[in-house]
């Protein structure tokens, strides 16, 4: 009984650890975000909070505390408030099974990568029902196209991630970065030999998570904030920090499918004695430095094109890469054992 | 000593509370999320049967994409529910037939997992049972069963749904004349010579 307590209290404690240093991370990726844009446009980005702005987002999380959250007489209150809480919790929950290093995982669950993809796939309700729930045609049609697209794309990240777990040979997170941990360094992870894969998994986690070209359903510029439409306050924030959250949470499985997680990426003796959990923060940061450009840098796409690449281009694609991975691993015999 | 037990009549309470508000519900909106908040309780229950692979699957398959269309088509519908229940109670010794078929079924499933599978034509539950004895990942022991002892049910199943799918494409496909389609092979394949004419226009007279 006090043994079962015991690790309740402390499972509590590693869990509340780590939501406070990943606010934080997130709070410091957002200003980056904006910093990276900025730089690329030849602006200067926020740099009036704190030395550097390094301040702003929480300034901004103090701006958004402190006004009045207003709920439009005709929403449907519960779900209303509902969906932000969902979008938010949901994104943090993912967290509970990535590894930062060999058993740094809060829960080391068996099948890892299916829960991250469960929990994505979960992500799609908070958008519906925001929009349904503000009671307002434009929210509604935005939350339509984003939950049509969020499904969408993630058909090809399944068939990407089987295409993973078919060379790893496991559904757990930890054996996956393990398997790719050979004596080639950064040649032995899987972005090199599933190449066309990482792309695939790349644009289309620009596309689940709803980043630019792929921010349809926010367009600030021609339609306003699509289905947060309704929302201020607090609960804009909560949607805000849900999808920076889901943003690096595909960063931090893109590292560990295809970057090998905390592995150091030249596997020798300098190099080793970098902790893993430093790697992995770099390598998350390094993808989400390619997520910040890419928005920075490519027009956002027509929805009609967005559909297109998703069901005409990516679905086949991937889908014959899964049949031409299953043949190498089957006829030179490199196919794992176990499992 | 553990405590699943706590958990489990939390998951379980909430499943059945949940599962009564999608048929008590007045709006059909509030019904679809009370059923998905039932299907992800169902997946907590796989889960503490430590069947973590059926709890994924329930809810990447029923939750995130079979429930969303649903949400989909009942947002969209704009279903009237009061005037549906005027003749619900016509329809009431149907249900109750398919409910006591259901609680026999489910009766006698539950009794051969009781009684160590002694009875017989439940191979799939001894199975699953046994492997469970032996120790192996349940992903690795629904893919044996999956892939060998049942290969041919499965893509049986699998050619079912395929066909079912078609058949939708093919009811719903209409080929229109006359509309203006944008082809993305054609566009991209246009070059800057069949896309621009340049013309030497004179002076004053416009082209």
């Amino acid at each position: 009984m006090a043994d079962i307590l015991l690790a309740l209290l402390l499972t509590a404690i590693k869990s509340v650890v780590l939501l406070v240093v990943l606010l934080i991370c997130v709070a410091f990726i957002l200003l980056a975000d904006r910093k990276i844009w900025a730089a690329v446009q030849l602006r200067r980005g926020p740099n009036v909070v704190g030395p550097f702005g390094l301040l702003q987002s929480f300034a901004d999380l103090l701006k958004f505390v402190f006004k009045e959250p207003i709920i439009p007489s005709g929403a449907s209150k519960g779900i209303f408030l509902l969906a932000p809480l969902v979008t938010c919790i949901l994104a943090l929950a993912a967290w509970a099974v990535i590894p930062l290093q060999a058993g740094w995982a809060i829960a080391d669950i068996n099948v890892g990568v299916l829960y991250i993809f469960a929990i994505s796939s979960l992500g799609v309700y908070g958008v519906i029902m925001a929009g349904w729930a503000s009671n307002s045609k434009y929210p509604f049609l935005a939350a339509l196209r984003c939950a049509a697209q969020m499904v969408s794309y993630e058909v090809s990240i399944g068939f990407v991630i089987i295409t993973v777990l078919m060379c790893a040979g496991s559904l757990n997170l930890t054996s996956i970065v393990q398997a790719q941990d050979t004596r080639l360094g950064f040649l032995g992870w899987y972005w090199l030999p599933l190449f066309p894969m990482f792309v695939v998994f790349f644009v289309s986690a620009l596309a689940e998570t709803n980043r630019p070209p792929f921010d349809l359903m926010e367009a600030e510029s021609e339609l306003v904030a699509g289905f947060m439409v309704e929302y201020s306050s607090t609960p804009y924030m909560m949607f805000m920090l849900g999808e920076y959250v889901a943003v690096v949470t595909m960063c931090a499985l893109t590292t560990i499918l295809f970057l090998g997680g905390w592995l150091s990426p030249i596997p020798f003796i300098p190099f080793t004695w970098i902790p893993g959990p430093l790697w992995f923060v770099l390598k998350v940061c390094l993808v989400f430095f390619m997520f910040a450009m890419v928005k920075a840098m490519v027009p956002r796409y027509r929805y009609d094109q967005l559909m297109r690449l998703g069901w005409k281009v990516f679905l086949p694609i991937s889908l014959f890469m899964v049949v031409v991975v299953a043949a190498v691993l089957q006829i030179f015999g490199w196919a794992p054992v176990g499992g | 000593m553990d405590f699943s037990f706590v958990f489990f009549y939390l998951f379980a309470a909430v499943l059945l509370g949940s599962a009564f508000m999608v048929v008590a519900a007045r709006n059909p909106v509030h019904a679809v999320l009370f059923l998905i908040l039932a299907f992800v309780n169902a997946a907590a229950l796989f889960l503490l049967l430590s069947a973590e692979f059926l709890a994924m699957i329930l809810i990447v398959v029923y939750v995130g994409a079979v429930a969303v269309l649903f949400l989909f088509v009942v947002m969209m519908l704009d279903v009237d529910f009061a005037e549906l229940k005027q003749g619900f109670l016509q329809y009431l010794p149907i249900g109750a037939l398919i409910g006591v078929l259901f609680l026999i079924e489910l009766i006698a499933v539950a009794s051969i997992v009781v009684t160590g599978g002694k009875i017989a034509g439940a191979p799939l539950v001894v199975n699953a049972v046994a492997q469970g004895a032996r120790n192996v990942s349940n992903v690795k022991a629904i893919g044996d069963a999956l892939y060998t002892t049942y290969v041919y049910y499965f893509e049986g199943a699998g050619l079912i749904l395929l066909v079912a799918m078609i058949g939708a494409i093919v009811l719903t496909l209409h080929r229109r004349e006359g509309v203006k389609r944008q082809s993305a092979a054609e566009q991209n394949a246009r070059t800057k010579l069949a896309a621009v004419e340049l013309r030497k226009v004179p002076f004053r007279q416009g082209v």
